[in-house]
């Protein structure tokens, strides 16, 4: 199993939301850039993959219970954006690699991510 | 004999307010973890409300959520003023969406709302009127799970 922090190296990723702990385990992955299909088909506490960096994806992640978000393509949201995520104790985690990328690394050490 | 309340609030929605859309029901997840909720009765009970509202938000003028809490359930009212469903069992049906290209780019419009509010609710209503509104009403038991 890896940790959100393991995660983060693992991707080169920056945190955008400093002082939120990572020590939390990354026990599976769903990544998408639908949000109604977040709704509909994700485990809580995973960790949600996306392109997306509007507000919504926040929401979203807070309402169904996400551990972390990652952002692909080195995105970066509004800074109100993150201020929110930051508010509702919610990682954000920025990467420059695409979300195939993200994919294959998390599963390459953490095979069963995706069931 | 009536059930007594004890926890009860309205929640205003416009439509068309992509800016604020889902704070309502994030406000409504923070409450129930509040009372004490058990927590899958809260994750099922912020979704149903999320879909409803973006529903709201997405097609019609305004509405309002009505929350209500007993000790043997949550449950939520949704209640619009817009153009109604002409055919609500071909909106039930899993991607079924009139959803404009914008909504899509925020990331919904997948037709699966209506489909996952059902899902995620033990008793399930849907009014609509084409040209009067739509009523959803949503019921979460907490199955003896302490208040
Ligand atoms: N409150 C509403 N008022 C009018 N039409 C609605 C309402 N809710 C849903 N609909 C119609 O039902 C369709 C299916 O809704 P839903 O299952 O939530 O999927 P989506 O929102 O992704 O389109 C919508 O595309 C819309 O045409
Ligand atoms: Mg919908």
């Amino acid at each position: 199993m890896l940790t959100l922090k393991e995660v983060q190296s693992l991707l080169s990723g920056e945190l955008l939301t400093p002082g939120i702990n990572l020590e939390k385990e990354c026990s599976k992955v769903f990544a998408s850039d639908m949000m109604s299909d977040v709704l509909a088909f994700i485990d809580p506490e995973s960790v949600l993959v996306t392109g997306l960096i509007t507000s919504h994806v926040v929401r979203t992640a807070c309402l169904a219970d996400v551990s972390a978000i990652i952002l692909v393509q080195g995105k970066r949201p509004e800074p109100m954006v993150v201020d929110e995520a930051r508010v509702r104790n919610l990682p954000i985690i920025s990467t420059a690699c695409s979300m195939f990328e993200v994919c294959a690394r998390i599963s390459r050490s953490h095979p069963e991510a995706g069931r | 004999m009536m059930t007594e309340i004890s926890f009860q609030q309205e929640f205003e929605i416009k439509g068309g307010d992509f800016v604020r859309a889902g704070e309502a029901s994030c406000e409504i997840k923070n409450l129930l973890k509040e009372l004490g909720v058990a927590m899958q009765v809260v994750r099922r009970a912020a979704i149903v409300s999320y879909e409803a509202e973006m529903n709201v938000i997405m097609y019609a003028g305004s509405g309002r959520l009505d929350l209500s809490v007993t000790s043997d359930r949550v449950q939520i009212v949704v209640d619009d003023r817009g153009p109604g469903i002409e055919d609500v069992e071909l909106a039930m049906s899993e991607g079924y969406s009139t959803a404009t290209p914008e909504m899509r780019e925020l990331g919904f419009g997948a037709g699966m709302g209506l489909p996952n509010i059902k899902r995620n609710s033990d008793i399930f209503k849907i009014h609509s009127k084409v040209g009067r509104g739509t009523r959803l009403e949503m019921t979460i038991r907490t199955n003896g799970h302490r208040l």
